[in-house]
C-alpha cells in the first residue's frame, strides 16, 4: 500500500492503467485480489493492535465465519440488489444447505457422503428451494413479497425444530463429518490441509476459493444479459416485459442463483461447526445479512462484500473486546455495559445514521448514488467512467 | 383479406372480451389493422383503448375472442414472445427505466435482437430523435417529459417491430412537442412500420391516421377513415370539442 502510494506521484498513469486492467480482465483482477487478501489477512492479525485481541488461529476461525456471511451477502445481493426482490427470509436457504449436508454426512442418518461433492449438491438443493419459493410468490411485489419470504424464513427453522426424527428437533444434528483431503501439507508449522477448530487453515483456503469463484460469478452475471434483465425488472417490470424479457424465468433465476450461494455457505458452516441447530438460522441471520447489504451499498458487489466483512468483524471481535477493555480499566458505567448484548441497538443506530447521511451505503452502486443524489450531481457527473464506454 | 383502404390485414381482433379481475374492460372488440397503416383508437377515459393495446401486446390476455397477428393466433402468447414476433409497445405513462442511462434503455429495447443488428437500429432511432443522441449517457429519469416520451418510442423501435403500439404519446407534452412527436410518428410509418395509436388528442391523431375506431365502454362504436371520422358530427361533438 505505502509502496504504491510512493510510486503514484511519479507515474500518474498507474491508477488509470490499473483501473483499465481491472475493467478488461475482471476475473483475473478478482483472482489476484482475493489471492492477495487471503495471503495478507492472516499476517495482518499478527500485528498490534489485532494481535492483542485474539491469536492467529482464532482470527482465522473468525475469518471463516466472516466468509460464510460474505457468501450470504453476495447471494442476497443478487436477489435484492440486482433484481430488486425484497427477500427477508434468506436464512432459510442457508438452513437448507446446512441441514442437507448434516443429513448426509453424520451419525444421525449413518450416511457419509464426502464434503467436496456435497458443496456443489448443497448449492443445487438450495437453488431448487429458491425456485420452489419463487414460483408461487412471483406475482407478488415489494411489501407483499417481503412478508411471504419472511414467513418462509420462519417456517424453515420451525420445521426443523419440530421434526425430531428428520432433523433432530431443537438440538439439531451434531457430529457432522469434517472435510478431509487425502494428503497433508504443512507450511511454517501449520497444517494447511487440516479442517478442525484448532487447525482452521483448510477451511480458510476452501473459503478463499469459494469466495473467489462466487465473486467472479457475481461480476459475470452483473454484466451479462441476465444481469441487464434483472436491472430492467427492478426498474419497471411491465416495461421489461414489453422489451421482450421473460419476467417469470428471470425472477426465478434471481431466486435460484441467489439461494445457491447460501447453499455453499450452509454446507461450509455445517462442516465447520460440526453441528446444526434451528437456532442458528433465525430471523437475526436474515436481518444481519440485509443490514450488511444496506450498509455496504446495495447492488455494488465488492461494496457489500466489504460491508459484510467489516460488520462481522466489528460484531464478533471488536464488541467483545470493547466490553473486556472497559471491564479491565474499570471506567464507571461503561464497564457495566456488555456491548455484545447491544449489538442490535448499535445496528439500528448505524442504519438510522446511514439513512440520514449516506443512504446509498458506504460503497454505493453507481445507479443508486445517481438516484439518491440527483440534485447535487450535475448531468455530466452522472456518467461514471466505466459506463462512459458504450458497448455498441 | 383486406381492410377498408385495400391493404393486407396485419392485426385482427375478433370479438375480444377482456377483464381486470371481475371488471370487464372489453366487451367484444372487433377491429383490423392493415399493413403500413396508421390506425387510431379514440374514446373517452375508460373506453378500453389502453386495454385493447394490452391485449394486443400480450400484457393482458383476452378471456374470450381472438387476436390474430400476421395470420397467427396470439391470444395466449406472453408479452415477451410477442416482442420477438414483431410487436413493439410503448406503454402508457412512458415507463422508461429511470435509473438506466438512455443508451441502456435503448439497449434493453433491443433485448431480443443480436448485437450486430443493434448498431443499425440505434442509428435509426437517434436519427429520428436527435435529442436522444445528445443524452445517451444521461440517466433516463433525468430527461424531460418530452425526451422521456421520445425514449419510450425509441426503445420500442429498437426491437424493430412491424407493428408499433403507441399509448398516448402526446400525454403531458407542450403543443410544439406534440407536433414534433406526431410528425415523427408519420415518419416511422413511412419507413414501413404499421402503427396502432391510442390518443386523447383526437384532432392530432386524425390528421396522421389513415383510419380510426371510436370506442365506448368496451365496444367499438364507430369506425371509418380518418377523414370520415373528422367529418362525423358525433365525433366532432364528443372528441373535437365542437358544440
Amino acid at each position: 500500500m505505502s509502496a504504491a502510494a510512493k510510486v503514484m506521484p511519479r507515474r500518474p498513469g498507474l491508477r488509470e492503467r490499473m483501473r483499465e486492467f481491472a475493467g478488461r480482465h475482471r476475473s483475473t483482477t478478482i483472482l489476484l485480489g482475493m489471492l492477495a487478501i487471503t495471503l495478507v489477512l492472516p499476517f495482518i492479525v499478527l500485528l498490534p493492535p489485532f494481535s492483542g485481541f485474539l491469536t492467529q488461529n482464532v482470527w482465522v476461525e473468525q475469518f471463516n465465519t466472516a466468509g460464510i456471511y460474505i457468501l450470504l451477502v453476495l447471494g442476497l445481493n443478487i436477489v435484492i440488489g440486482m433484481a430488486g426482490l425484497l427477500d427477508l427470509g434468506y436464512a432459510a436457504f442457508f438452513a437448507i444447505g446446512a441441514y442437507s449436508y448434516a443429513a448426509v454426512a453424520s451419525q444421525f442418518t449413518g450416511i457419509h457422503i464426502p464434503f467436496w461433492p456435497w458443496l456443489i449438491m448443497g448449492a443445487i438443493i438450495a437453488a431448487l428451494f429458491g425456485v420452489t419459493l419463487g414460483a408461487p410468490t412471483l406475482r407478488l411485489r415489494g411489501d407483499y413479497l417481503a412478508i411471504v419470504t419472511l414467513g418462509f424464513g420462519e417456517i424453515v427453522p420451525v420445521f426443523f425444530t419440530n421434526s425430531a426424527e428428520l432433523a433432530g428437533g431443537t438440538n439439531g444434528i451434531s457430529a457432522i463429518d469434517r472435510p478431509s483431503l487425502p494428503f497433508d501439507v504443512n507450511i511454517a508449522g501449520q497444517c494447511v490441509t487440516c479442517f478442525s477448530a484448532s487447525q482452521p487453515w483448510g477451511f480458510y483456503i476452501t473459503m478463499g476459493l469459494i469466495l473467489t469463484g462466487v465473486l467472479i460469478l457475481c461480476y459475470r452475471l452483473q454484466d451479462s444479459r441476465l444481469g441487464r434483465s434483472w436491472n430492467a425488472i427492478r426498474e419497471d417490470e411491465l416495461a421489461a416485459s414489453s422489451s421482450g424479457i421473460n419476467t417469470v424465468t428471470t425472477k426465478l433465476l434471481a431466486f435460484a442463483i441467489g439461494a445457491s450461494t447460501s447453499g455453499f455457505a450452509g454446507v461450509f458452516s455445517a462442516a465447520r461447526n460440526v453441528a446444526v441447530a434451528p437456532v442458528q438460522f433465525g430471523f437475526t441471520v436474515s436481518f444481519t445479512v440485509l443490514a450488511m447489504i444496506v450498509l455496504g451499498g446495495m447492488g455494488n458487489i465488492w461494496g457489500v462484500a466489504i460491508g459484510g466483512f467489516t460488520i462481522f468483524v466489528v460484531q464478533q471481535v471488536f464488541l467483545p473486546q470493547l466490553t473486556n477493555f472497559f471491564n479491565s480499566v474499570q471506567v464507571p458505567i461503561l464497564s457495566d455495559i456488555d456491548f455484545v448484548q447491544y449489538q442490535f441497538l448499535l445496528y439500528g443506530i448505524a442504519l438510522v445514521l446511514m439513512m440520514l447521511f449516506r443512504p446509498e451505503g458506504l460503497f454505493p452502486n453507481v445507479r443508486r448514488r445517481r438516484e439518491l443524489h440527483t440534485e447535487s450531481a450535475g448531468a455530466e457527473e452522472l456518467v461514471s467512467p466505466d459506463e462512459a464506454t458504450p458497448e455498441v | 383479406m383486406t381492410t377498408g383502404n385495400g391493404s393486407e390485414v396485419m392485426l385482427r381482433l375478433d370479438n375480444v372480451h377482456a377483464y381486470y379481475g371481475r371488471i370487464q374492460a372489453l366487451k367484444g372488440i372487433t377491429m383490423e389493422v392493415g399493413k403500413q397503416e396508421i390506425v387510431t383508437l379514440l374514446g373517452s377515459n375508460g373506453a378500453g383503448k389502453t386495454t385493447t393495446l394490452k391485449t394486443v401486446s400480450g400484457l393482458l390476455h383476452p378471456r374470450s375472442g381472438k387476436v390474430t397477428f400476421e395470420g397467427r393466433d396470439i391470444s395466449k402468447v406472453p408479452a415477451h414472445k410477442l416482442v420477438k414476433a414483431g410487436i413493439g409497445h410503448a406503454p402508457e405513462g412512458r415507463r422508461i427505466f429511470s435509473r438506466l442511462s438512455v443508451l441502456e434503455n435503448l439497449q434493453m429495447g433491443a433485448y431480443t435482437r443480436n448485437h450486430s443488428e443493434m448498431r443499425e437500429d440505434l442509428d435509426r432511432v437517434v436519427t429520428l430523435f436527435p435529442r436522444l443522441q445528445e443524452r445517451l449517457k444521461q440517466a433516463g429519469g433525468t430527461l424531460s417529459g418530452g425526451e422521456q416520451q421520445m425514449l419510450a418510442i425509441g426503445r420500442a423501435l429498437m426491437s424493430r417491430p412491424r407493428l408499433l403500439l403507441l399509448d398516448e404519446p402526446s400525454l403531458g407534452l407542450s403543443p410544439i412537442l406534440v407536433q414534433q412527436i406526431f410528425s415523427i410518428i408519420k415518419e416511422i410509418n413511412a419507413q414501413g412500420t404499421t402503427i396502432l395509436l391510442v390518443e386523447q388528442n383526437a384532432l392530432q391523431a386524425l390528421t396522421v391516421a389513415h383510419r380510426g375506431y371510436v370506442l365506448q365502454t368496451g365496444l367499438v362504436n364507430l369506425s371509418d377513415t380518418a377523414a370520415g371520422l373528422a367529418a362525423n358530427e358525433g365525433v366532432r361533438k364528443a372528441y373535437l370539442g365542437e358544440d
